[in-house]
């Protein structure tokens, strides 16, 4: 009821909010990161189109780093756990979460995941999102740096076409390049470009999980991910004072 | 179609705004949503007619606010618009720009209707 004359016109209140709409989310991935640098743990955030090539490359890296670098994987997929049983193959612990008909993984859906793996002793986490360049874009997962996969079969325009998943991206591949010689329409150059004309500085690599062309820049990129996590456990052990 | 799945995040939000000012529904939800949110809105009113049944939000209007894409260039220390897919300097041609607008997804505002008695 209208408060000044006793009317019965109904008065609406304009409440200012300015909050982000994830923000909940976001708090969520914040707990998540916290998790991981206690643990001195590197959380990687892979993401691409659907068959990009992640599962490949991830087996691969499992096996390159073997003996080196300790890894686990979550498994983002709609349905079926065929992606974390091929992880399991190669001996390393993978969960897998299966999100119905959910696009994307968020932050909460990692950290029910995260109960089900033990982080001591860990240096790398792998987060295998769903296959996807829209969605998955949008919700924070508390990983440490997100890794875009685009494969050759796809289109040198990939970045131009998903600015927002693009514009992020940590480290940009450019996977199945064993293909690259019968894909004359492919140019990675351009890919470069246009991650470049999204403000994004990040390094565009060309790789091939098959014939191991570009592997060890990549490996080398995770050894650093890694060094730059112990890091920062290093520093929350000086700053609480332990030993 | 992630846009359900913030629209649900969006009406937690407001059903918990509208509850500690003791309003009795809701009337109007105002957000701001940028082209590089990674949200298309038209997907966005669409999902929000689904997700508003049942909620205190369940006749409120949902106002959408566009948010110009804009980038700041350190090299020549000038802002100007952008394409979400180009966020290169207008002034100098320089990638490495911030983007400082066009990005945000954010609840600007609600509007509320108090329960009977409550402003007395």
């Amino acid at each position: 009821m209208c408060q000044d004359c006793g009317c019965s016109v109904t008065v609406a209140e304009r409440v200012p909010v300015l909050k982000p709409l994830l923000e909940r989310n976001d708090a969520e991935a914040r707990h998540n990161r916290a998790h991981f640098d206690a643990h001195g743990v590197r959380a990687i955030n892979l993401m691409s189109a659907p068959g990009s090539g992640k599962t490949l490359l991830l087996e691969a890296t499992i096996c390159a780093l073997r003996g080196q670098l300790s890894c686990a994987v979550i498994e983002g997929d709609l349905e079926t756990d065929n992606d974390a049983a091929r992880i399991r193959r190669h001996g390393v612990p993978a969960v897998q979460i299966t999100t119905g008909s959910a696009c994307h993984l968020d932050a909460r859906m990692v950290h029910h995941a995260l109960h089900e793996l033990d982080l001591d002793g860990l240096a790398l986490l792998f987060i295998e999102n769903v296959g996807n360049l829209v969605c998955p874009a949008s919700f924070a997962l508390g990983s440490h740096c997100d890794v875009v996969l685009v494969s050759v079969t796809e289109g040198d325009d990939k970045p131009a076409k998903y600015p927002v998943m693009f514009r992020d991206a940590d480290l940009v591949l450019v996977t199945k390049a064993d293909l690259l010689g019968v894909l004359d329409d492919f140019d990675v150059a351009k890919v470069a470009r246009h991650v470049r004309e999204l403000g994004n500085p990040a390094p565009v690599v060309t790789i091939s999980a098959r014939s191991g062309e570009g592997m060890n820049v990549w490996l080398d990129w995770l050894r650093a991910q890694r060094a730059a996590s112990m890091g920062i456990a290093e520093r929350a052990i000086a700053a609480t004072g332990r030993t | 179609m992630h846009e359900l799945a913030i629209c649900q995040a969006l009406l937690d939000e407001v059903e918990r705004v509208a509850r500690a000012q003791h309003a009795e529904r809701v009337c109007g939800v105002h957000i701001r949503c940028g082209a590089l949110a990674g949200v298309e809105p038209e997907l966005l009113h669409r999902a929000y007619e689904v997700a508003r049944a049942g909620t205190l939000a369940d006749d409120a209007a949902l106002t959408i606010e566009d948010s110009p894409v804009r980038v700041y260039c350190p090299r020549c220390r000038s802002e100007s618009l952008a394409s979400a897919q180009r966020l290169v300097c207008s002034a100098c041609g320089e990638w490495r720009t911030e983007v400082v607008a066009g990005h945000e997804l954010l609840l600007m505002s609600v509007e509320l209707i108090a329960a009977d008695g409550a402003r007395s």
